[in-house]
């Protein structure tokens, strides 16, 4: 290691929580003070669908748009400063989503300057079949049940692939990397393994590249953003800055943001976030290593700025995560709102005859779910009984593989306002919209069975 | 003395699959081991009797002066098949905020916290 490593820091901005976060956030993390890389993370399982039923409809899309927006606005950055992207935008169509960057620099005349590396192989819908044949069971790891169950219902199949390829991507002279279904913490941890050369064993390190990742990947949830910790206090929302990991090479950073920006990074803030979403702590569970949140030590250190140490990890298990989304049927959701005197009596009389209506039809459907918006439909009971409630947003629910069923539901609500209980409106929208879900099949697959491969593009 | 987990603790949710997962984090590092002894797994699963479907799991993070609950069958099936408002199981945080423990005085004295009103 060269003299002086030690000291070398290395910046990662987070400038995207999800397809849909704020599209000031990537121009304000490059332009707001000293990056090397600005991190974008726009797929959630969700997005994968949508994204493959826009491929279905249109073979030249399937990846996240907003992202070239988000080149747009960061070019000048990344062709005259030298900071590099990283992004999970690719959807399941990475090469398209990097034409569509290179035609957006052609046009910001900076195409000469924009090399970008291509990360594919996390796809596997094609093989699926292949797969199954080859004795990969991919089998729901929450149910056990066979996909032989859904398999001429899958819309996507991608596999949640590591740091490797995106620091190949890096290795060989990137500066956008375009994934499909990475990781979220891969965007982050690929670029701090690049930098300072961890090795792919180094499990300590690669942890902590990890909870820098799990930190960053929610955009401003941890610097102020959806903070319950003394929320009223937290300091100008409308300009809220959005996470940089400092780190440095002993795999110790510290998390802070752009100097002049609102929100708050603070022990709480960053500890809300580290919680988020997490299942067994002793075990985080990536591609590149095993990540011990129970290990982290955060320590205060000045304004807006926490320390991160003390982290330790493990070896990966053999298998990949595979997230397969398939076609599970219809749903649709209305609501009416009821106002004071007792309006929650009203709604839940509303209820009561809605349905027995539906129960006369002889409609059938896997679920039907009601909720009282304004009283208790996120807390339920231990918000109480909601008859103090000045008004009720009633709201109701079905879902079934019977679209046609699904469809005269929706019809049955509006005929309420009319001639249901009284004290109604908020019935502008009209009818309900059916529709399809799509659903996810978490399973495992061996590793051995995917290989990804990078593409250079410019 | 009841407390009640709002006044002594913050907290965010998330969800995976039909999981909803509940971090609770103590507000003053001493106040955690007030979480760790009165707020167990089965005072939670009372807590969400009726709720949630399936059973309540809890690790202990005392470095971040955390415990991290996991509530299984929360969501109505979770993601894109629930039919719930809170279909990722965000507000199961404040829900669990709700909750009141009941701490010997003494020691709730000893340690400054406040009593649930």
């Amino acid at each position: 290691m060269a003299e002086g490593s030690q000291d070398k820091v290395v910046r990662v901005a987070s400038g995207q929580g999800f397809w849909g976060d704020w599209l000031e956030a990537p121009r304000r993390q490059v332009e707001g003070g000293q990056v090397d890389y600005l991190m974008l993370d726009y797929l959630a399982e969700v997005t994968m669908s949508i994204v493959q039923k826009q491929k279905e409809r249109d073979p030249r899309m399937g990846y996240a748009r907003d992202f070239i927006g988000a080149m747009e606005s960061v070019f000048p950055a990344v062709a005259e400063r030298g900071v590099k992207v990283i992004a999970n935008a690719g959807g399941v169509n990475p090469m398209a989503c990097a034409d569509a960057v290179l035609a957006a620099a052609d046009r910001a005349g900076v195409r000469g300057k924009i090399r970008i590396g291509v990360v594919t192989g996390d796809d596997i819908l094609d093989r699926l079949d292949t797969l199954l044949a080859e004795g990969h069971e991919l089998k729901n790891m929450d149910t056990g049940e066979p996909l032989a169950n859904i398999r001429d219902r899958v819309l996507s199949a991608n596999a949640y692939i590591g740091s490797t390829p995106i620091v190949e991507a890096l290795q060989r002279g990137a500066n956008v990397v375009i994934t499909g279904r990475s990781t979220d913490t891969a965007l982050t941890m690929a670029p701090l393994r690049h930098e300072f050369g961890w090795a792919a064993d180094d499990w300590n390190k690669l942890a902590a590249g990890i909870v820098a990742g799990h930190i960053l990947e929610c955009g401003a949830q941890c610097s102020g953003g959806n903070c319950l910790h003394d929320w009223r206090n937290i300091p100008d929302l409308a300009n809220v800055g959005y996470p940089i990991a400092e780190a440095r090479a002993d795999g110790t950073f510290a998390i802070t943001k752009h100097p002049g920006t609102g929100g708050r990074v603070s022990v709480p803030s960053v500890t809300e976030q580290l919680v988020y979403e997490m299942g067994d702590p002793h075990a985080y569970i990536t591609p590149d290593v095993v990540a011990d949140f129970t290990s982290i030590r955060l320590a205060a250190d000045g304004e807006n700025r926490v320390k991160v140490h003390g982290i330790t990890g493990g070896p990966p298990t053999p298998f990949l995560k595979v997230s397969i989304a398939y076609r599970a049927g219809y749903k649709a959701v209305g609501s009416l709102v009821y106002s004071w005197p007792d309006a929650m009596e009203k709604a839940e009389l509303a209820n009561r005859v809605l349905r027995e209506r539906l129960d006369r039809l002889g409609l059938k459907f896997d679920q039907v779910l009601s909720e009282f918006v304004g009283a208790t439909s996120t807390h339920g009971p231990l918000a109480g009984d909601g008859r103090e409630a000045p008004e009720v947003q009633y709201r109701i629910g079905v879902r079934g593989g019977d679209r046609a069923a699904v469809e005269r539901f929706t019809r049955e609500i509006a005929p309420l306002v009319l001639n249901g209980p009284p004290s109604v409106t908020g019935f502008a929208g009209g009818r309900p919209k059916v529709e399809e879900i799509v659903a996810y099949w978490p399973a495992l697959l061996d590793k051995r069975a995917v290989s990804t491969a990078v593409s250079i593009v410019e | 003395m009841n407390v009640r987990l709002l006044d002594i603790a913050h907290a965010r949710s998330g969800d995976k699959g039909d999981t909803a997962n509940v971090g609770l984090i103590a507000l003053k590092p001493e106040w955690y081991p007030v979480l760790s002894q009165y707020v167990t797994r089965d005072a939670v699963a009372a807590h969400f009797q009726g709720q949630i479907t399936g059973t309540v799991v809890r690790f202990e993070l005392p470095n971040l002066g955390a415990l991290n609950f996991l509530l299984h069958g929360a969501l109505d099936g979770g993601g894109t098949l629930s039919l719930k408002t809170d279909a990722q199981g965000k507000v199961y945080s404040t829900a669990l905020l709700r909750m009141v423990i009941s701490v010997p005085d003494a020691e709730a004295q000893a340690l400054g916290l406040p009593a649930a009103v």
